[in-house]
């Protein structure tokens, strides 16, 4: 646990939308919901179906795998937990199981050269310290 | 659909100063601005009975504003779907007064984004943000504004291999268009620019990197600012000061971050069509093209989803004689210089209605040859998420 690091703006609860969702990442799960109706994937996560608005909806965990939809590369973030880390890259992951969270792709040398839409990744967690949430984020597969 | 013309811009007014100082409110811009446009108009303060306000201005709304200039209008309406907020609200107006719900309609704009150093572009999301899903499921990757619309330019590169230097023939054109325009001029001396000059390829390409692949040149400035647009029944149109501008064509769309979803395609793709099938005209009668130049890639998607060109051809067409008022392949884009070099004080969706109605009475300072018809399309929201598109065509009297 490193308690010198400024966190990341952190989920505020409560929100109870995104709370299973984040209540799930303790354990490192990648969590995401789909309908008992229609069989839509949703996400970001919510109480009821985008597609056909039932209530009625299930949570899977991910396998973490997919590919990079596309990627930015933050030069410059006032944020106190990004100002110092040099550039970072903020991306649109497409999950396997079919839905597209936003992320971080970590783990690279250059993050311009080294990252391209298409690239295979997988999940990895930035932690938030001792029984705090975790962050999920994807390095290259 | 045949056209009709029931409502007109009739008067119109764009508040002179990019940096007002701390002596200086968005409500009084907005204030100061409906004057000058009634003035422009030739009507008066009590003919006003339908008010258009964002309500992102210092916390008051369409009730708050109309107290606060003195009017007591027929119609309220706040819609506030950023950018774009503007075109919705002339749209809605103009199907208001169609229906004889009112005769003169209101829209205001008034933002010291500057004065205020709001960091819109880097400053990220605040920890501290409400509770809701869109906070917590973007703002601990540390997205930045700039970042979510250089996603959908990295993206755009990928699919369709378009270049830097295309892109950058967007940045060129609207600065052209800025050194003719003296407040643009004065905006980008005020905001302490370097290089007040028109642009070259390298000058862009190589400008500072803000968030890749969008270079600083591709970035729209932030300035105080604000505006005002009057809109007017036929019959009111038939005796106002200058001659009516007429809104012809409307069409209004959203679009969402959606798994699987095209994020090149702007929901300019549902809002442009509608609109031109509204006016019964096609992209390729549009004389004046007032695109919302946030960055360089907001411009490139609108084009291309507006059928100006076919989808991710958009690099081919700014680079093959468009863009520039004095080309004749038409149509000019932002011949006031823009967002990207002249306004842009966070809501810039009024000014495109302002230059469009300028052209078209053969007022700016890059002026179209013969300008007939105009168009004005919006971005609000964010382009790489959740974000609305308004399209409001206009043609001279
Ligand atoms: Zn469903």
């Amino acid at each position: 646990m490193t308690t010198e690091k400024p966190l990341r703006p952190q989920p505020q609860f409560p929100e109870p939308d995104t709370e299973p969702f984040w209540e799930a990442t303790k354990d490192h799960e990648l969590k995401y919901q789909t309908c008992d109706k229609c069989g839509e994937v949703i996400f970001y996560p919510r109480a009821h179906c985008n597609a056909c608005g039932s209530l009625d909806t299930t949570w899977n965990v991910s396998k973490g795998e997919g590919e990079v939809y596309t990627f930015s590369v933050i030069m410059q973030s006032r944020h106190p937990a990004f100002k110092d880390i040099g550039p970072y890259a903020l991306a649109y992951v497409d999950l396997d199981e079919g839905f597209r969270i936003m992320t971080n792709v970590v783990g690279v040398d250059n993050p311009i050269d080294d990252i391209e839409c298409g690239m295979r990744v997988k999940l990895t967690w930035e932690d938030q310290g001792e029984g705090n949430i975790a962050i999920p984020v994807f390095e290259p597969a | 659909m045949a056209q009709t013309r029931d409502a007109a811009i009739v008067g119109i007014h764009e508040y002179p100063s990019r940096v007002v100082g701390s002596g200086v409110s968005a409500l009084q811009i907005k204030a100061a601005s409906a004057a000058k446009a009634l003035e422009d108009a030739g009507l008066s303060w009590s003919d006003v009975d339908a008010v258009y306000d964002t309500g992102s201005h210092q916390n008051i709304g369409g009730l708050g504003i109309s107290e606060y200039l003195g009017i007591k209008p027929k119609i309220i309406d706040s819609t506030s779907v950023g950018g774009t907020s503007y075109e919705f609200h002339a749209n809605h107006a103009a199907a208001m007064i169609a229906a004889g719900k009112c005769n003169v309609a209101l829209l205001t704009y008034g933002s010291t984004a500057h004065s205020d150093r709001r960091a819109i572009g880097t400053g990220g999301y605040a920890s501290s943000g409400p509770n809701n899903p869109h906070n917590n499921m973007e703002a601990p990757w540390g997205m930045t504004l700039i970042s979510n619309y250089g996603m959908v330019k990295a993206r755009h590169m990928h699919q369709y291999g378009t270049t830097n230097e295309q892109f950058a023939a967007i940045s060129i054109a609207t600065r052209k268009h800025a050194m003719r325009n003296p407040e643009a001029v004065k905006a980008m001396t005020e905001l302490e620019f370097v290089g007040i000059r028109e642009l070259t390829v390298e000058d862009v390409v190589d400008s500072r990197m803000v968030a890749w692949p969008l270079r600083l040149l591709e970035c729209c400035m932030i300035s105080d600012g604000g505006g005002a647009v009057v809109i007017a029944s036929k019959e009111v149109a038939r005796n106002t000061a200058k001659k009516p501008v007429w809104i012809i064509g409307t069409g209004e769309a959203t679009k969402y971050r959606e798994n699987g979803g095209d994020i090149t395609v702007s929901a300019g793709g549902q809002s442009g069509p509608r609109a031109f099938a509204d006016a019964g005209v096609s992209p390729s009668e549009i004389d004046s093209l007032m695109v919302y130049d946030s960055f360089s890639i907001t411009v490139m998607c609108l084009i291309e989803d507006l059928g100006f060109c076919a989808k991710g051809e958009g690099g081919d067409y700014v680079t093959q004689g468009h863009l520039v008022f004095d080309d004749p392949a038409g149509p000019a884009l932002n011949t006031d210089g823009g967002g990207l070099s002249s306004n842009h004080p966070g809501e810039r969706g009024i000014f495109l209605l302002l230059e469009a109605t300028r052209q078209l009475r053969g007022e700016s300072t890059s002026q179209i040859a013969d300008a007939k018809l105009g168009l004005a399309v919006g971005n609000g929201g964010q382009l790489g998420s959740r974000h609305a598109t308004g399209v409001t065509i206009l043609a001279a009297d």
